[in-house]
């Protein structure tokens, strides 16, 4: 295979003439000192014996990565479709996944894709879904705004930025499932069956504070649309430094002529950001927006975080839950009849929604991004 | 004195002070524009807009750093209340008294926080150390090396970029438990020391590394691996750097794996064990926040620690992942 590319290339440069000869010549090889016929022999020869030698010697190189490759992510691929496709109907005519345990007792699976319809039919699926997408749709486009806000001011002022810098990127190097906790210390009500039945928590006393009525956001009793807005508010604090960081660095780089003659055409403030800030950093965009959809669907210990791993608060549990908290549990049987097979058409049909939103991403982006 | 007045203070007086504050600054800057712009002259006007969108600039960015930083705020003063302060009616913004017995707490109590640094501390570096010999390997058999079929390979280790770790998964939770892996340090380390992305990164940066050198470091007769470990590792020390912390922290981080497949003393990792234990005050059987926000202040500033440190190599690593830990 290589050495009929060696043969095309050189026949190609042969045939080529003068363009050819410079690149030739800028490969510092010395085929032009001989005749085409006569190097072509020659070199084939060396660059065999050459490559055979380092052949052996790459595959050294690579062979741990490839070993722990094989067995922790080739192989997960085709058993996740092949334990998808198993299940077998029990005496009262259920769906049973596939399990490794139950197989190695002797269950004979059937092949077909009854666990993606299980899947689809259990109970906590469609509130997962419905969670996932809802979270992601609503926090992507906040993050992304208020990112790209942020960063623009960033730009634009020259003392303290830095600090400012700093300041902002710090939610990234927190961990979330402690952050979490702090979040739910914060809106919690405190002390609510102590003598205090009017204590209420900071937030609640900062709404209070300008006049506003204290809300049960995370406690027992509370509301999903409140448990809801906590989680959005943590989720984008979470998600804002990744996206200020790129932002800014793609601003950073934006050629400030652009600017100049925006401002010799006299333009206003917000139609120089609207109509040139945005699209000369609309690749930049673009991949905040792609990433942070593929991480929003992909969300779970930011829920853990605040609820623990309920899924919700004391009374809801599973309420919150997401797409990947909905196939955690089906492998580690926190739900009855969770199978294997279950959990693997979960986190399928997970990967195709993944796929299709970042195909369309693509898609949407090669239409508007400028580059 | 300062102090005095805040712990005294509850929200709803602080409100009125910042209101108050905020107050003064609008009139004060009103009242400088109108001045300014009664000056009249093209000039000072242009100045007097510049100035006022300065403004409003910094104001913008103060307030959104202000809400940046108050979970912080709030976890390191909720550390070292008493939980009698902690669960007043009217939470204090600054606290009355300090109890830093919260923090002995957290390494007596049910979270055994002394263990859980070591179990995190032992798999962070054993599979850091681990995960840079494979990664260097590949990343220079992939720059440097010809072997039939590299770019195919190079492509499809990219791709499996894009499947969702949730996929693998399900599998590997029957690999491990088939090898016996369960609740042992080999679970924590062995299915995460390949990152495709880390050898990516490599590579690129390998790539960039002349080729002359390895050529006139052949004719020197130097050995592929003295030529890697003198050379090449020297020259992409800073990607190493960005490697070495980014694993670590992932290691500090990680919480869905190890909570499903080593959730005991022995191995329990640190935000594992942070969530799962109960801070529960003997007295009345509630949660004990005070305590709980001293453990998570614990395992919160190492992180800033080993950021205010490495800011540089985080956040360039960062920008070209898009991935936490």
């Amino acid at each position: 295979m290589d050495e009929e590319k060696t043969t095309l290339t050189e026949q190609i440069l042969a045939e080529e003439g003068a363009p050819a000869e410079a690149e030739v010549l800028a490969k510092g090889e010395d085929v032009l000192a001989e005749t085409p016929e006569e190097g072509k022999p020659k070199k084939k020869k060396k660059g065999g014996k050459w490559q055979s030698k380092n052949q052996w010697k790459a595959w050294l190189y690579l062979l741990p990565a490839l070993a722990i490759l094989a067995v922790f992510t080739v192989w997960p691929i085709i058993n996740t479709v092949r334990m998808s496709m198993l299940y077998r109907v029990d005496a009262e005519g259920n769906v049973i996944g596939y399990h490794n345990l139950d197989a190695m007792r002797g269950f004979k699976y059937q092949f077909g894709f009854a666990n993606f319809a299980s899947a689809v039919h259990y109970s906590g699926f469609l509130n997962a879904l419905g969670n996932t997408m809802l979270l992601t749709v609503i926090t992507v486009p906040i993050s992304t705004m208020l990112a790209l806000l942020i960063a623009v001011a960033l730009n634009s002022i020259k003392p303290l930025k830095k600090v400012y810098q700093t300041v902002f990127f710090l939610p990234y190097v927190t961990n979330s499932i402690a952050i979490g906790m702090v979040f739910m210390a914060m809106f919690h009500m405190v002390g609510i069956d102590l003598s205090n039945p009017q204590s209420v928590g900071i937030i609640n006393s900062i709404i209070k504070a300008f006049g506003g009525k204290p809300i049960n956001w995370v406690d027992m009793g509370s509301t999903k649309v409140a448990n809801m807005v906590v989680l959005i508010l943590f989720i984008v604090w979470n998600a804002l430094p990744f996206k200020i960081l790129v932002l800014l660095g793609g601003l950073q780089n934006v050629d400030k002529q652009y600017y100049d003659a925006a401002k010799v055409d006299g333009a206003s403030r917000f139609r120089v950001f609207w109509r040139v800030t945005v699209p000369l950093l609309s690749p930049m965009i673009a991949y905040v927006v792609i990433t942070g959809f593929i991480g929003g669907f992909k969300e779970y210990t930011s829920v853990v975080g605040i609820f623990g791993d309920a899924m919700g608060p004391t009374g809801g549990a599973h309420r919150l839950d997401t797409m990947v908290g909905f196939i955690y549990d089906n492998i580690n049987g926190k739900t009855e009849l969770s199978t294997q097979g279950r959990a693997s058409a979960a986190a399928l049909i997970l990967f195709a929604i993944i796929f299709a939103v970042t195909m369309i991403n693509f898609y949407v982006s090669k239409k508007k991004v400028h580059y | 004195m300062a102090n005095q007045i805040l712990a005294s203070a509850s929200v709803g007086k602080p409100a009125i002070i910042v209101a108050a504050v905020l107050a003064v600054l609008i009139l004060g800057m009103v009242v400088t524009c109108v001045v300014l712009v009664c000056r009249r002259s093209a000039d000072s006007r242009r100045k007097t807009k510049k100035f006022l969108v300065k403004a409003a600039l910094y104001a913008f960015l103060t307030v959104m750093a202000v809400i940046v930083l108050f979970p912080f705020y709030w976890m390191l003063i909720s550390s070292v209340k008493t939980l009698n302060e902690y669960n007043q009616a009217e939470p204090t913004l600054w606290p009355q008294q300090f109890q830093w017995s919260n923090y002995a707490l957290a390494f007596t109590g049910n979270l055994n926080l002394g263990r859980l640094f070591l179990n995190t501390v032992i798999v962070g570096v054993v599979s850091t150390l681990l995960s840079l010999v494979i990664t260097v390997l590949s990343a220079y058999a992939f720059a440097r090396l010809e072997f039939k079929g590299k770019n195919i390979l190079f492509a499809a280790l990219l791709a499996t970029m894009m499947i969702p770790g949730e996929l693998f998964t399900v599998t590997n939770y029957i690999t491990v438990s088939d090898l016996g892996w369960l609740r042992s340090y080999s679970v924590l380390i062995v299915p995460f020391l390949v990152s495709v992305f880390y050898i990516y990164l490599l590579r690129q940066n390998f790539m960039q590394i002349p080729n002359e050198l390895y050529l006139a470091a052949k004719v020197d007769g130097t050995s592929d691996l003295k030529y890697l470990w003198r050379v090449m590792i020297p020259l992409a020390s800073p990607t190493l750097i960005s490697i070495t912390i980014l694993k670590m922290m992932g290691a500090w981080n990680s919480y869905v794996w190890p909570n499903l497949v080593a959730n005991d003393l022995p191995h329990r990792l640190i935000t594992v064990g942070l969530r799962g234990a109960a801070f529960k005050d003997t007295l009345t059987g509630l949660t004990n926040y005070p305590a709980q926000m001293a453990a998570v202040v614990l395992v919160t500033i190492p992180l800033l620690i080993v950021f205010l440190f490495f800011r540089k190599y985080i956040m360039r690593g960062v920008s070209r992942s898009g991935i936490k830990g």
